[in-house]
């Protein structure tokens, strides 16, 4: 490990530590988040992150909607959110400043680089006045600290332009809270390795600034106070961090594996999924076939035509991409064909705030298909989650020759947590069997359980057959525009997604068994949810949690559950589409909380509704 | 493999499904053809695939006792690609139309062309949207009065050999419905094709553009009004073959022979021209005033295959990698050990 020589400092031991990295999105935030990330991850801290940034890959330099921020909450306990408030903040110039100061704790740490707070800087951030003169932040532990002028200064002799020089300050600060945390450097000196192999003066640029900022804080004695955030007591396993993209791109290569079948994915580019794809097309030893489509249509018709001749074949996407498959979707159901369509949603409608988060497309997972035409959904409820879904949403598809939407967002897709790695044996069984034996072949017979229909793939010899987007005969498959057969045929495949509740597990609410007060969730909100009960519950409440992992179809013992309860209350990142579905389905008279900001939900807005609902039930 | 291949007759390509074309459509040739060209492919009938979209057209593949896969309206290159991608050993043909080929999939069907899929295309043009009902198509002719357009329609064609070429097409063709021999030999070299294999076939909608091919197919003007184009042949045409196409400057010309002028001042057809802007010229010969209309393959050169791109670079990761260790792919990166 390399250390470094330190002046002996008070130690305090903290059960978590929340910290936002802010930035313009040149300023490399996201890397200093992720780095600190994994540090803490391999130190053994539980974690939660929150990457933010804009759309654009760089708004105008130090203007206000040109601001990155990577916020972490780790922690020696069990960790569900990226943390309400923020202890330190690293601003790295004032837009950084103005945006992300309200999120401080009274009495946090706020380290700024003054060199960026010139009158220029000012005026980008339209600051009237210089916050650092002005006291608006006297109810801070300020730290104004020149991370330009002594990043430059650590970086002298290694013969780099200004400009290479300043790309380095992100890890000044980094440093900065290496020591404020008292965290080994030593990973990071690895990843800078890796990283710039080929370019060792930049590794080494970057090392010499985290070393210095490590060493600034040790020498100038401005804090007087170093913090422990000791390790976790997770579950006893091999982890690593993983973000939902990563997981469900693993999660689909381990599918492919379990089913014994090449995987297909066909995408088109859009934020916040693109991920899935680079993942994936670096899997080709794994036969991993990779087709970046023409566009969200072809994406989706080229896994259609990948799923006739016998892969795995999934599409990955976004709201917009997803308006534009719909069609096509429907086209699989007719045809009955599997594939798996990811809904990685971001604010909307249309092009929306495409680097937020927001969970509204449920409404058009369920609805957004022309005529009768239900599909299972699945939602994954963590980052870590979205593996276990993709594995599950391939099972399902192929056990029932189906469609499966996956519901995440871009706050799973982005956010990282701790994982535990499953061994190889932990994995669901996912049997595939073609039909070859041409006795009594028909495309549409169905096996009585799943009612799928038999998987006969082209080159099979007798088995040749047409399918198409038109109403088919029952059984043969032949065009049919009979009035009976249509609605026996669009009864059954709504039946046929029906059948699926026998894969879905029956619901076990957290917390409390029966009560005052049910919470129902799906996604994302898994973890604000998770944290509200819990300090609701040392409170006293007698409150439990249902997070929907499945969506359609829903749970067979969730309306029954919901009975055990005096209210129910549906946390959601939409205007009330779960909660649509609960009223409608079950006549549970329950009330949502929503919010519509391209923000998680905070711990304490669950807990204000939990309050305010029992409040008036007394 | 092929001493074990069952003999095949045409009979054996033909479905038990009543066709649902009008009596007389120009489909029904073009099905004929097919289904007398597969069984002399040597090719198991189990891996042929026809794919679709909408349109008539796009009832092709019910009548054709192979796989077959009637999808949506202009997706079928997509569909195919996907399916070829993933199983290059099958023989994919897609049948299209003008209207799902160059309107609502035209995006799909430059790009398969681009890509260079071992994909082969029937795009049956009749200048028409038949199965609406009679709205006129991106291939109707300016002022093109139709359902739509009771005032004529006002924008221009897409010419589909050109919109190929555009797209850098390895192998572009056209041949006509009722042109039999012409258009069985024109789908053996395309079945012979390795990439995207493109044939316009000019097909006759009688019911709601009829006659739009008839200055082309009419006994008494064909001759004059069409030229058929063969590798290494002088580009001669006329009833009395007495009339050839010259280069002049980077325009063509047609010249009568004789008066000093033979055969040899003529283009002599290369279809393996490794620019596109030759064959380009050729198809920019429709409807210019004076000048034929092409027949026969313009272009059917070799160029790299999506497809194969695509297993090639698996094969190679495998070999150099080993297939894939998922347990080691699961640990990869940074990981810890919680006790």
């Amino acid at each position: 490990m390399a250390t470094i020589e330190t002046l002996p400092r008070k130690r305090e031991t903290l059960d978590q530590a929340v910290i936002r990295f802010a930035g313009d999105s040149g300023d490399g935030m996201q890397i200093t988040g992720s780095q600190f990330t994994n540090t803490a991850a391999v130190f053994g801290n539980d974690l939660a992150t929150f990457p933010d940034f804009p759309a654009e890959i760089r708004a105008p330099a130090g203007t206000l909607p040109g601001v990155s921020g990577f916020q972490i909450n780790f922690s020696s306990r069990d960790v569900f959110t990226p943390g309400d408030a923020v202890d330190v903040l690293v601003a790295m110039n004032p837009a950084a400043l103005a945006t992300n100061v309200a999120d401080l704790k009274p009495g946090g740490i706020l380290i700024v680089n003054v060199d960026n707070f010139k009158e220029v800087d000012l005026k980008k951030a339209q600051a009237r006045t210089n916050p650092l003169e002005d006291h608006s932040l006297d109810g801070y532990r300020l730290f104004p600290v020149e991370l330009t002028k002594l990043t430059r200064l650590a970086l002298r002799d290694l013969g780099l332009d200004a400009k290479s020089m300043d790309r380095c300050k992100n890890f000044f600060a980094l440093g900065m809270c290496y020591w404020l945390y008292n965290r080994p450097m030593d990973h990071t000196y690895k990843w800078l390795d890796e990283k710039f192999g080929s370019k060792p003066v930049l590794a080494e640029a970057n090392k010499l600034a985290m070393k210095a900022g490590y060493a600034y804080c040790d020498a100038t004695e401005a804090f007087q106070v170093r913090y422990e955030v000791p390790a976790a007591k997770l579950e006893p396993g091999l982890y690593r961090n993983i973000s939902g993209n990563t997981a469900l791109a693993l999660g689909f290569v381990a599918a492919a594996r379990k089913a014994g079948i090449t995987l297909f994915q066909g995408s088109y580019p859009i934020t916040p999924a693109s991920d899935i794809l680079h993942e994936l097309s670096m899997y080709k030893e794994f036969g991993v076939m990779t087709f970046q489509a023409e566009d969200e249509i072809a994406a989706v018709t080229s896994a259609i035509g990948a799923a006739y001749g016998g892969a795995l074949a999934i599409t990955t996407t976004s709201g917009p991409g997803m308006a534009l498959k719909m069609e096509a979707i429907g086209l699989a159901i007719a045809v009955e064909l599997p594939i798996v369509i990811c809904n990685i949603q971001r604010g909307g409608p249309s092009t929306g705030l495409p680097t937020k988060t927001e969970q509204a497309d449920l409404f058009q997972a369920l609805f957004g298909r022309n005529s009768e035409a239900p599909i299972p959904i699945l939602a994954a409820a963590t980052p870590g989650d979205c593996f276990w879904m993709a594995l599950e949403a391939s099972r399902i598809a192929l056990k029932y020759m189906v469609p499966v939407i996956v519901l995440s967002d871009g706050y799973l897709a982005n956010g990282a947590e701790p994982w535990k790695i499953p061994t190889l044996d932990q994995l669901p069984e996912i049997p595939v069997r073609y039909r070859t034996e041409r006795e009594g072949f028909m495309p549409y017979t169905r096996d009585p359980n799943t009612l799928a229909r038999p998987w006969a793939v082209p080159g099979t010899p007798g088995l040749e057959h047409r399918i198409g987007g038109l109403e088919k005969q029952d059984v043969t498959g032949n065009v049919n525009y009979e009035p009976l057969n249509h609605e026996r045929m669009v009864r059954l495949r709504a039946a046929k997604v029906a059948a699926v509740v026998q894969d879905v597990p029956d619901v076990a609410p957290a917390g409390d068994p029966d009560g005052d007060l049910l919470l129902v969730g799906w996604g994302s909100t898994y973890g604000p949810i998770t944290a509200a009960l819990g300090a609701q519950r040392a409170k006293g409440r007698r409150i439990g949690h249902v997070h929907l992992r499945h969506l359609n179809p829903l749970p067979k013992n969730l309306g029954e559950v919901l009975k055990r309860y005096r209210k129910v209350v549906v946390p959601e990142m939409n205007m009330g589409q779960l909660l649509w579905v609960l009223r409608a389905k079950y006549l549970v008279d329950a009330e949502g909380l929503n919010k519509i900001q391209g923000k998680p939900f905070k711990q304490s807005e669950v807990e204000g509704k939990i309050e305010q609902v029992l409040g008036e039930l007394r | 493999m092929t001493a074990t291949l069952p003999v095949y007759t045409k009979k054996d390509f033909q479905t038990d499904q009543e066709v649902r074309w009008c009596p007389g459509c120009g489909d029904y040739a073009i099905l004929s053809a097919v289904q007398s060209v597969f069984p002399e492919l040597g090719i198991p009938k189990e891996k042929f695939v026809v794919i679709s979209g909408i349109g008539c057209s796009s009832r092709f593949p019910y009548y054709m006792n192979t796989y077959g896969f009637h999808t949506i309206h202009g997706r079928a290159p997509a569909v195919a690609t996907g399916l070829k991608i993933t199983r290059p050993d099958l023989e994919v043909w897609v049948a299209t139309g003008d209207g799902d080929a160059l309107s609502i999939g035209g995006n799909h069907t430059i790009h398969m062309i681009r890509r260079n899929v071992g994909l082969k295309v029937l795009l049956f043009n009749n200048k028409i949207y038949g199965l609406t009902k009679g709205q006129y198509s991106p291939t109707s002719e300016m002022g093109k009065k139709a359902k739509s357009t009771p005032y004529g329609s006002v924008d221009r064609p897409f010419n589909p050999l050109s919109l190929a070429l555009g797209a850098e097409a390895t192998f572009v063709a056209r041949s006509v419905d009722v042109f039999q021999s012409h258009l069985k030999a024109t789908l053996k070299r395309a079945a012979a094709h390795q990439g995207t294999a493109f044939i316009e076939i000019l097909q006759n909608c009688n019911i709601f553009n009829d006659g739009a091919w008839e200055s082309l197919t009419e006994r008494d003007v064909r001759d004059d009004n069409t030229i058929a184009i063969e590798h290494g042949q002088p580009l001669v045409f006329g009833k009395n073959r007495d009339k050839g196409i010259r280069m002049n400057g980077i325009e063509l010309q047609v010249v009568t022979l004789g008066n000093g002028i033979s055969e040899k001042d003529l283009i002599v057809h290369d279809e393996r021209h490794p620019n596109p802007a030759y064959a380009f010229l050729l198809s920019r010969m429709d409807g210019t005033p004076g000048f034929p209309t092409p027949l026969g393959v313009l272009r059917a050169v070799d160029a790299p295959r999506y497809e194969a791109g695509m297993n090639e670079q698996v094969r190679l990761a495998v070999q150099k990698k080993g297939p894939g260790d998922l347990a080691q792919l699961l640990r990869a990166g940074d990981t810890w050990e919680v006790r």
